[in-house]
Protein backbone atom coordinates (compact mmCIF):
# COMPACT_ATOMS: atom_id res chain seq x y z
CA UNK A 1 0.00 0.00 0.00
CA UNK A 2 1.24 3.26 -0.78
CA UNK A 3 1.08 6.53 1.34
CA UNK A 4 -1.88 8.87 0.72
CA UNK A 5 -0.82 11.44 -2.07
CA UNK A 6 -2.61 14.28 -1.18
CA UNK A 7 -3.43 15.06 2.22
CA UNK A 8 -6.78 15.99 3.05
CA UNK A 9 -6.57 18.90 5.73
CA UNK A 10 -9.00 19.39 8.57
CA UNK A 11 -10.45 22.43 10.02
CA UNK A 12 -9.66 22.59 13.72
CA UNK A 13 -10.79 25.71 16.55
CA UNK A 14 -9.85 25.60 19.80
CA UNK A 15 -9.25 28.16 22.50
CA UNK A 16 -5.61 28.05 24.22
CA UNK A 17 -4.60 29.91 27.20
CA UNK A 18 -8.19 31.42 26.61
CA UNK A 19 -7.55 32.71 22.79
CA UNK A 20 -9.75 31.18 20.31
CA UNK A 21 -7.22 29.82 17.28
CA UNK A 22 -8.27 28.06 14.26
CA UNK A 23 -6.44 26.45 11.51
CA UNK A 24 -6.63 23.55 8.41
CA UNK A 25 -4.16 21.29 9.48
CA UNK A 26 -2.80 17.35 8.31
CA UNK A 27 -4.55 15.22 10.41
CA UNK A 28 -1.32 14.02 11.74
CA UNK A 29 -0.24 16.70 13.54
CA UNK A 30 0.19 16.05 16.91
CA UNK A 31 -1.07 18.59 19.91
CA UNK A 32 2.56 19.74 20.94
CA UNK A 33 3.76 19.87 17.19
CA UNK A 34 0.29 22.41 16.65
CA UNK A 35 1.03 23.96 19.85
CA UNK A 36 4.93 24.74 19.26
CA UNK A 37 5.38 25.17 15.59
CA UNK A 38 1.91 26.31 14.66
CA UNK A 39 1.12 28.78 17.37
CA UNK A 40 4.33 29.51 18.39
CA UNK A 41 4.34 28.08 22.27
CA UNK A 42 7.20 26.33 22.74
CA UNK A 43 7.18 25.99 26.55
CA UNK A 44 5.47 22.41 26.19
CA UNK A 45 8.40 20.35 25.14
CA UNK A 46 9.00 17.36 23.89
CA UNK A 47 11.98 15.02 25.37
CA UNK A 48 10.87 11.01 24.91
CA UNK A 49 7.99 11.34 22.33
CA UNK A 50 7.09 8.38 23.74
CA UNK A 51 4.55 9.40 26.25
CA UNK A 52 7.16 8.40 29.10
CA UNK A 53 8.66 11.32 30.12
CA UNK A 54 5.76 13.87 30.85
CA UNK A 55 7.96 17.26 29.15
CA UNK A 56 4.72 17.56 26.85
CA UNK A 57 1.63 18.11 29.73
CA UNK A 58 -1.05 20.39 29.04
CA UNK A 59 -4.44 20.62 30.17
CA UNK A 60 -6.63 19.56 27.76
CA UNK A 61 -10.17 20.66 29.25
CA UNK A 62 -9.11 20.94 32.51
CA UNK A 63 -6.96 17.64 32.47
CA UNK A 64 -3.62 16.82 32.32
CA UNK A 65 -2.55 15.01 29.07
CA UNK A 66 0.40 14.45 26.94
CA UNK A 67 0.16 16.46 24.00
CA UNK A 68 2.96 14.39 22.03
CA UNK A 69 0.41 11.46 22.44
CA UNK A 70 -2.84 13.32 21.29
CA UNK A 71 -3.65 14.53 17.81
CA UNK A 72 -4.75 18.18 17.43
CA UNK A 73 -7.42 17.50 15.43
CA UNK A 74 -8.57 15.53 18.95
CA UNK A 75 -8.69 18.69 20.59
CA UNK A 76 -11.28 20.52 18.26
CA UNK A 77 -13.64 22.27 20.14
CA UNK A 78 -11.77 21.92 23.40
CA UNK A 79 -9.99 24.20 25.69
CA UNK A 80 -6.15 23.86 26.37
CA UNK A 81 -3.81 25.54 28.66
CA UNK A 82 -0.21 25.65 28.28
CA UNK A 83 2.87 26.37 30.71
CA UNK A 84 2.55 29.95 28.76
CA UNK A 85 -1.01 30.19 29.55
CA UNK A 86 -0.31 30.01 34.04
CA UNK A 87 0.88 33.56 34.68
CA UNK A 88 -1.21 36.20 34.96
CA UNK A 89 -0.84 39.48 34.31
CA UNK A 90 2.97 39.22 34.52
CA UNK A 91 3.12 37.32 37.73
CA UNK A 92 4.56 33.89 37.80
CA UNK A 93 1.28 31.12 38.70
CA UNK A 94 1.66 30.13 42.27
CA UNK A 95 3.19 27.20 41.41
CA UNK A 96 6.25 28.91 39.23
CA UNK A 97 6.66 30.44 41.66
CA UNK A 98 7.38 27.42 43.81
CA UNK A 99 9.61 26.02 41.42
CA UNK A 100 12.08 29.07 41.48
CA UNK A 101 11.85 29.68 45.46
CA UNK A 102 12.78 25.68 45.63
CA UNK A 103 15.06 25.29 43.19
CA UNK A 104 12.86 22.51 41.48
CA UNK A 105 14.92 22.20 38.53
CA UNK A 106 18.17 21.90 37.16
CA UNK A 107 18.44 22.22 33.23
CA UNK A 108 14.75 23.21 33.36
CA UNK A 109 13.53 20.61 30.44
CA UNK A 110 10.96 18.69 32.48
CA UNK A 111 9.64 21.45 34.10
CA UNK A 112 6.95 22.75 31.98
CA UNK A 113 5.24 19.36 31.85
CA UNK A 114 6.38 18.68 35.90
CA UNK A 115 4.33 22.54 36.43
CA UNK A 116 1.32 21.23 34.55
CA UNK A 117 0.93 17.91 36.02
CA UNK A 118 1.38 19.45 39.20
CA UNK A 119 -1.28 22.19 38.90
CA UNK A 120 -3.71 19.18 37.88
CA UNK A 121 -2.37 17.29 40.98
CA UNK A 122 -3.80 20.13 42.95
CA UNK A 123 -6.97 20.40 41.25
CA UNK A 124 -7.73 16.67 41.99
CA UNK A 125 -6.54 16.68 45.80
CA UNK A 126 -6.63 20.21 47.06
CA UNK A 127 -3.57 22.24 48.27
CA UNK A 128 -2.42 19.80 51.35
CA UNK A 129 -0.60 17.32 49.40
CA UNK A 130 1.87 14.91 51.54
CA UNK A 131 4.76 14.01 50.06
CA UNK A 132 3.60 10.03 48.92
CA UNK A 133 0.79 11.78 46.92
CA UNK A 134 3.19 13.81 45.29
CA UNK A 135 5.58 11.49 44.03
CA UNK A 136 3.04 8.83 43.13
CA UNK A 137 1.50 11.05 40.94
CA UNK A 138 4.32 12.50 39.23
CA UNK A 139 5.24 9.42 38.33
CA UNK A 140 4.51 10.46 34.49
CA UNK A 141 7.01 13.14 34.86
CA UNK A 142 10.91 12.31 34.40
CA UNK A 143 13.48 14.24 35.83
CA UNK A 144 17.16 13.24 34.66
CA UNK A 145 18.73 15.83 36.90
CA UNK A 146 16.76 16.71 40.29
CA UNK A 147 16.60 13.48 41.97
CA UNK A 148 13.18 14.78 42.72
CA UNK A 149 13.66 15.77 45.68
CA UNK A 150 13.42 19.60 45.37
CA UNK A 151 10.52 18.91 42.76
CA UNK A 152 8.65 17.24 45.26
CA UNK A 153 9.34 20.32 47.43
CA UNK A 154 8.35 22.98 45.07
CA UNK A 155 4.84 21.30 44.15
CA UNK A 156 4.12 20.95 48.05
CA UNK A 157 4.73 24.37 48.77
CA UNK A 158 2.95 25.24 45.20
CA UNK A 159 -0.46 23.19 46.15
CA UNK A 160 -0.24 25.38 49.41
CA UNK A 161 0.16 28.84 47.65
CA UNK A 162 -2.55 28.22 45.45
CA UNK A 163 -4.58 26.75 48.48
CA UNK A 164 -4.08 30.13 50.24
CA UNK A 165 -4.55 32.37 46.86
CA UNK A 166 -7.93 30.99 46.94
CA UNK A 167 -9.38 31.42 50.27
CA UNK A 168 -9.65 34.77 49.95
CA UNK A 169 -11.36 34.86 46.71
CA UNK A 170 -13.53 32.27 48.14
CA UNK A 171 -14.49 34.10 50.88
CA UNK A 172 -15.04 37.32 48.91
CA UNK B 1 3.29 8.93 10.81
CA UNK B 2 2.03 8.19 7.44
CA UNK B 3 -1.06 10.48 5.84
CA UNK B 4 -4.17 9.50 7.35
CA UNK B 5 -7.85 10.64 6.70
CA UNK B 6 -9.63 11.60 9.52
CA UNK B 7 -12.94 10.88 10.43
CA UNK B 8 -15.65 12.06 13.08
CA UNK B 9 -18.45 10.38 12.91
CA UNK B 10 -21.45 10.92 15.76
CA UNK B 11 -23.24 7.49 15.52
CA UNK B 12 -21.90 4.16 15.95
CA UNK B 13 -23.77 2.92 12.83
CA UNK B 14 -21.78 5.72 10.89
CA UNK B 15 -18.49 4.64 12.01
CA UNK B 16 -19.12 1.32 11.64
CA UNK B 17 -20.36 2.09 7.98
CA UNK B 18 -16.82 3.60 7.61
CA UNK B 19 -14.89 0.76 9.07
CA UNK B 20 -17.11 -1.40 6.91
CA UNK B 21 -16.16 -0.06 3.50
CA UNK B 22 -12.47 0.15 4.39
CA UNK B 23 -10.60 -2.54 5.89
CA UNK B 24 -7.47 -0.70 5.98
CA UNK B 25 -9.36 2.17 8.14
CA UNK B 26 -8.93 2.30 12.22
CA UNK B 27 -11.00 3.14 14.95
CA UNK B 28 -9.17 5.94 17.19
CA UNK B 29 -10.63 5.68 20.98
CA UNK B 30 -8.07 7.35 23.33
CA UNK B 31 -4.80 6.78 21.01
CA UNK B 32 -2.47 5.72 23.83
CA UNK B 33 -1.55 3.07 22.24
CA UNK B 34 -2.14 3.85 18.52
CA UNK B 35 -0.82 6.93 17.97
CA UNK B 36 2.82 5.88 19.12
CA UNK B 37 2.25 2.99 17.08
CA UNK B 38 1.45 4.79 14.22
CA UNK B 39 4.56 7.14 15.02
CA UNK B 40 6.92 4.47 14.67
CA UNK B 41 5.51 3.93 11.18
CA UNK B 42 4.42 0.34 12.75
CA UNK B 43 1.08 0.98 10.97
CA UNK B 44 -0.14 2.63 7.85
CA UNK B 45 -4.36 2.61 8.30
CA UNK B 46 -5.97 4.68 5.30
CA UNK B 47 -8.60 6.66 7.93
CA UNK B 48 -8.56 6.92 11.68
CA UNK B 49 -12.35 6.91 12.36
CA UNK B 50 -12.33 8.46 16.04
CA UNK B 51 -14.84 7.60 18.40
CA UNK B 52 -14.54 9.99 20.98
CA UNK B 53 -18.11 12.23 19.72
CA UNK B 54 -20.10 9.56 19.84
CA UNK B 55 -22.12 10.00 23.59
CA UNK B 56 -23.49 6.53 23.81
CA UNK B 57 -19.90 4.82 23.81
CA UNK B 58 -18.77 6.82 26.86
CA UNK B 59 -20.52 6.90 30.47
CA UNK B 60 -20.74 4.70 33.10
CA UNK B 61 -24.18 2.86 34.60
CA UNK B 62 -25.39 0.45 37.45
CA UNK B 63 -26.90 -2.64 36.14
CA UNK B 64 -29.52 -5.32 38.03
CA UNK B 65 -26.09 -7.73 37.30
CA UNK B 66 -23.08 -4.96 38.61
CA UNK B 67 -21.67 -2.28 36.28
CA UNK B 68 -21.50 -1.41 32.32
CA UNK B 69 -18.82 0.85 31.69
CA UNK B 70 -19.14 2.63 27.75
CA UNK B 71 -16.12 1.67 25.68
CA UNK B 72 -15.16 4.91 25.56
CA UNK B 73 -14.97 5.70 28.96
CA UNK B 74 -11.55 7.68 29.85
CA UNK B 75 -9.73 4.58 32.67
CA UNK B 76 -9.68 7.96 34.95
CA UNK B 77 -13.41 7.94 35.25
CA UNK B 78 -13.65 4.27 35.71
CA UNK B 79 -10.67 4.83 38.44
CA UNK B 80 -12.73 7.81 40.34
CA UNK B 81 -16.37 6.19 39.26
CA UNK B 82 -18.52 5.39 42.42
CA UNK B 83 -20.93 2.82 40.37
CA UNK B 84 -18.07 0.93 39.91
CA UNK B 85 -16.13 1.50 43.07
CA UNK B 86 -20.00 0.11 45.01
CA UNK B 87 -20.43 -2.44 42.63
CA UNK B 88 -16.66 -3.69 42.19
CA UNK B 89 -13.83 -1.39 44.26
CA UNK B 90 -11.01 -3.84 42.86
CA UNK B 91 -11.94 -2.54 38.83
CA UNK B 92 -11.46 1.15 40.03
CA UNK B 93 -8.45 0.33 41.57
CA UNK B 94 -7.07 -1.29 38.49
CA UNK B 95 -7.87 1.33 36.55
CA UNK B 96 -5.83 3.91 38.60
CA UNK B 97 -3.04 1.58 38.07
CA UNK B 98 -3.08 1.99 34.34
CA UNK B 99 0.16 4.11 33.00
CA UNK B 100 0.44 7.15 34.55
CA UNK B 101 -2.48 10.28 34.97
CA UNK B 102 -2.03 11.69 31.76
CA UNK B 103 -2.50 8.56 30.13
CA UNK B 104 -5.38 7.62 32.36
CA UNK B 105 -6.98 10.60 31.09
CA UNK B 106 -7.07 9.66 27.47
CA UNK B 107 -6.59 5.55 27.69
CA UNK B 108 -10.50 4.01 27.43
CA UNK B 109 -11.67 0.44 28.25
CA UNK B 110 -12.78 -0.01 24.81
CA UNK B 111 -9.30 0.75 23.25
CA UNK B 112 -7.51 -1.11 25.50
CA UNK B 113 -9.38 -4.05 25.40
CA UNK B 114 -9.74 -4.19 21.10
CA UNK B 115 -5.69 -3.75 21.80
CA UNK B 116 -5.27 -7.08 23.66
CA UNK B 117 -1.60 -5.88 24.79
CA UNK B 118 -0.27 -9.26 26.77
CA UNK B 119 0.21 -6.80 29.52
CA UNK B 120 -2.51 -4.44 29.62
CA UNK B 121 -3.98 -4.61 32.96
CA UNK B 122 -8.06 -4.61 32.01
CA UNK B 123 -7.63 -8.19 30.36
CA UNK B 124 -7.37 -9.78 33.66
CA UNK B 125 -10.21 -7.55 35.22
CA UNK B 126 -12.81 -9.13 31.90
CA UNK B 127 -11.34 -12.70 32.20
CA UNK B 128 -11.52 -13.04 35.82
CA UNK B 129 -14.67 -11.04 36.48
CA UNK B 130 -16.06 -13.06 33.68
CA UNK B 131 -17.28 -9.96 31.67
CA UNK B 132 -19.24 -9.69 28.86
CA UNK B 133 -17.81 -7.67 25.79
CA UNK B 134 -20.57 -5.76 23.72
CA UNK B 135 -20.27 -4.71 20.24
CA UNK B 136 -22.29 -3.19 17.89
CA UNK B 137 -23.11 -6.09 16.69
CA UNK B 138 -23.14 -8.95 19.84
CA UNK B 139 -22.04 -9.89 22.95
CA UNK B 140 -18.79 -11.89 23.48
CA UNK B 141 -18.21 -13.52 26.86
CA UNK B 142 -14.63 -13.16 28.12
CA UNK B 143 -13.76 -16.87 27.99
CA UNK B 144 -14.13 -16.24 24.21
CA UNK B 145 -12.71 -12.70 23.20
CA UNK B 146 -9.49 -13.01 24.29
CA UNK B 147 -7.50 -15.07 21.29
CA UNK B 148 -3.56 -14.59 21.53
CA UNK B 149 -1.16 -11.65 21.36
CA UNK B 150 -3.02 -8.34 20.28
CA UNK B 151 -5.99 -10.35 18.86
CA UNK B 152 -9.94 -10.73 19.86
CA UNK B 153 -13.02 -11.88 18.58
CA UNK B 154 -13.35 -9.01 17.25
CA UNK B 155 -14.31 -9.24 13.56
CA UNK B 156 -13.15 -6.70 10.81
CA UNK B 157 -14.65 -2.63 11.32
CA UNK B 158 -16.52 -4.33 14.71
CA UNK B 159 -16.75 -1.87 17.34
CA UNK B 160 -17.03 -2.59 21.28
CA UNK B 161 -19.79 -0.70 22.16
CA UNK B 162 -19.57 -1.54 25.96
CA UNK B 163 -18.20 -3.78 28.70
CA UNK B 164 -21.31 -5.63 31.11
CA UNK B 165 -19.29 -6.61 34.63
CA UNK B 166 -21.15 -8.60 36.71
CA UNK B 167 -20.76 -8.25 40.69
CA UNK B 168 -18.91 -11.01 42.87
CA UNK B 169 -18.62 -11.32 46.23
CA UNK B 170 -14.95 -9.90 46.29
CA UNK B 171 -12.01 -9.19 44.40
CA UNK B 172 -8.86 -7.88 44.52
CA UNK B 173 -5.87 -7.08 41.81
CA UNK B 174 -2.36 -6.51 42.21
CA UNK B 175 0.33 -6.15 39.80
CA UNK B 176 4.14 -5.93 39.25
CA UNK B 177 4.83 -2.74 36.88
CA UNK B 178 7.85 -2.43 34.54
CA UNK B 179 8.92 0.79 36.14
CA UNK B 180 9.55 2.37 32.71
CA UNK B 181 6.43 1.62 30.93
CA UNK B 182 4.37 1.01 33.57
CA UNK B 183 3.08 -2.18 31.85
CA UNK B 184 2.42 -5.30 34.19
CA UNK B 185 5.34 -7.68 34.38
CA UNK B 186 2.58 -9.74 35.97
CA UNK B 187 -0.47 -8.82 36.96
CA UNK B 188 -2.93 -10.72 38.71
CA UNK B 189 -6.71 -10.26 39.47
CA UNK B 190 -8.91 -12.73 41.60
CA UNK B 191 -12.98 -12.80 41.34
CA UNK B 192 -14.99 -14.89 43.81
CA UNK B 193 -18.51 -15.41 43.29
CA UNK B 194 -20.64 -17.95 45.34
CA UNK B 195 -20.02 -20.70 42.86
CA UNK B 196 -16.20 -20.11 42.24
CA UNK B 197 -12.60 -18.48 42.13
CA UNK B 198 -11.46 -16.89 38.91
CA UNK B 199 -7.75 -16.16 38.60
CA UNK B 200 -6.65 -14.24 35.54
CA UNK B 201 -2.85 -13.45 35.08
CA UNK B 202 -1.88 -10.74 32.40
CA UNK B 203 1.68 -9.53 31.69
CA UNK B 204 3.46 -12.98 31.82
CA UNK B 205 1.66 -15.28 29.44
CA UNK B 206 3.34 -15.71 26.24
CA UNK B 207 -0.61 -15.85 24.70
CA UNK B 208 -1.63 -12.78 26.48
CA UNK B 209 -3.92 -13.45 29.35
CA UNK B 210 -4.89 -16.45 30.85
CA UNK B 211 -6.70 -18.24 33.55
CA UNK B 212 -4.56 -19.49 36.42
CA UNK B 213 -7.25 -22.28 36.92
CA UNK B 214 -5.32 -24.21 39.14
CA UNK B 215 -5.14 -21.56 41.89
CA UNK B 216 -8.95 -21.00 41.18
CA UNK B 217 -9.61 -24.34 42.16
CA UNK B 218 -7.89 -24.71 45.39
CA UNK B 219 -9.04 -20.86 46.30
CA UNK B 220 -12.66 -22.11 45.19
CA UNK B 221 -12.51 -24.58 47.92
CA UNK B 222 -9.95 -22.78 50.61
CA UNK B 223 -10.44 -19.04 49.97
CA UNK B 224 -7.36 -18.06 51.76
CA UNK B 225 -3.43 -17.01 51.00
CA UNK B 226 -2.51 -20.17 52.82
CA UNK B 227 -4.03 -22.25 50.73
CA UNK B 228 -2.01 -21.06 47.66
CA UNK B 229 1.32 -20.93 49.68
CA UNK B 230 2.69 -24.29 47.78
CA UNK B 231 0.79 -23.47 44.32
CA UNK B 232 3.62 -22.54 41.30
CA UNK B 233 2.99 -21.06 37.84
CA UNK B 234 4.55 -23.36 35.17
CA UNK B 235 6.67 -20.89 33.48
CA UNK B 236 7.01 -22.93 29.99
CA UNK B 237 4.30 -20.70 28.35
CA UNK B 238 5.14 -17.76 30.22
CA UNK B 239 7.02 -14.76 28.16
CA UNK B 240 10.72 -14.19 28.99
CA UNK B 241 12.43 -10.81 27.73
CA UNK B 242 14.81 -8.11 28.85
CA UNK B 243 12.65 -7.23 31.76
CA UNK B 244 12.41 -11.01 32.76
CA UNK B 245 12.69 -14.95 32.45
CA UNK B 246 9.48 -16.72 32.40
CA UNK B 247 10.46 -18.14 35.67
CA UNK B 248 11.27 -15.14 37.44
CA UNK B 249 7.54 -14.05 35.88
CA UNK B 250 6.12 -17.35 37.08
CA UNK B 251 7.60 -16.50 40.74
CA UNK B 252 5.69 -12.53 40.58
CA UNK B 253 2.62 -13.93 39.11
CA UNK B 254 2.09 -16.04 42.77
CA UNK B 255 3.42 -13.01 44.64
CA UNK B 256 0.88 -10.74 42.78
CA UNK B 257 -1.77 -13.46 43.63
CA UNK B 258 -0.89 -13.61 47.00
CA UNK B 259 -1.31 -9.75 47.43
CA UNK B 260 -4.60 -9.52 45.66
CA UNK B 261 -5.75 -12.39 48.05
CA UNK B 262 -3.86 -10.25 50.77
CA UNK B 263 -5.77 -7.29 49.75
CA UNK B 264 -9.57 -8.90 49.84
CA UNK B 265 -8.96 -11.48 52.76
CA UNK B 266 -6.89 -8.74 54.83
Amino acid sequence: MSEATTIVRVPVRLTVNGKSVSAEIDPRTLLVQFLRETLDLTGTHVGCDTSQCGACVVHLDGVAVKSCTTLAVQADGASVTTIEGLATGGKLHPMQEAFRENHGLQCGFCTPGMIMSAVDLVARFGPNLDEATIRENLDGNICRCTGYHNIVKSVAAGAAAMGSAEAPRAAE
Amino acid sequence: MYAFDYQRPDAIAAAAAILSADPEAKALAGGQTLLPTLKQRLAQPTALVDLSRIPELSGICATTEGVSIGAMTRHADVAASELVRAAIPALADLAGMIGDVAVRNRGTIGGSLANDDPTADYPAAVLALNATVVTDRRSIGASDFFRGLFETALKEGEIITRVDFPKVEKAGYAKFRNPASRYAMAGVFVAKTAAEVRVAVTGAGQSGVFLWTEAGDILSSDFSVQAVSGLALDPSNLMSDLHGSAEYRAQLAKVMLKRALASITG
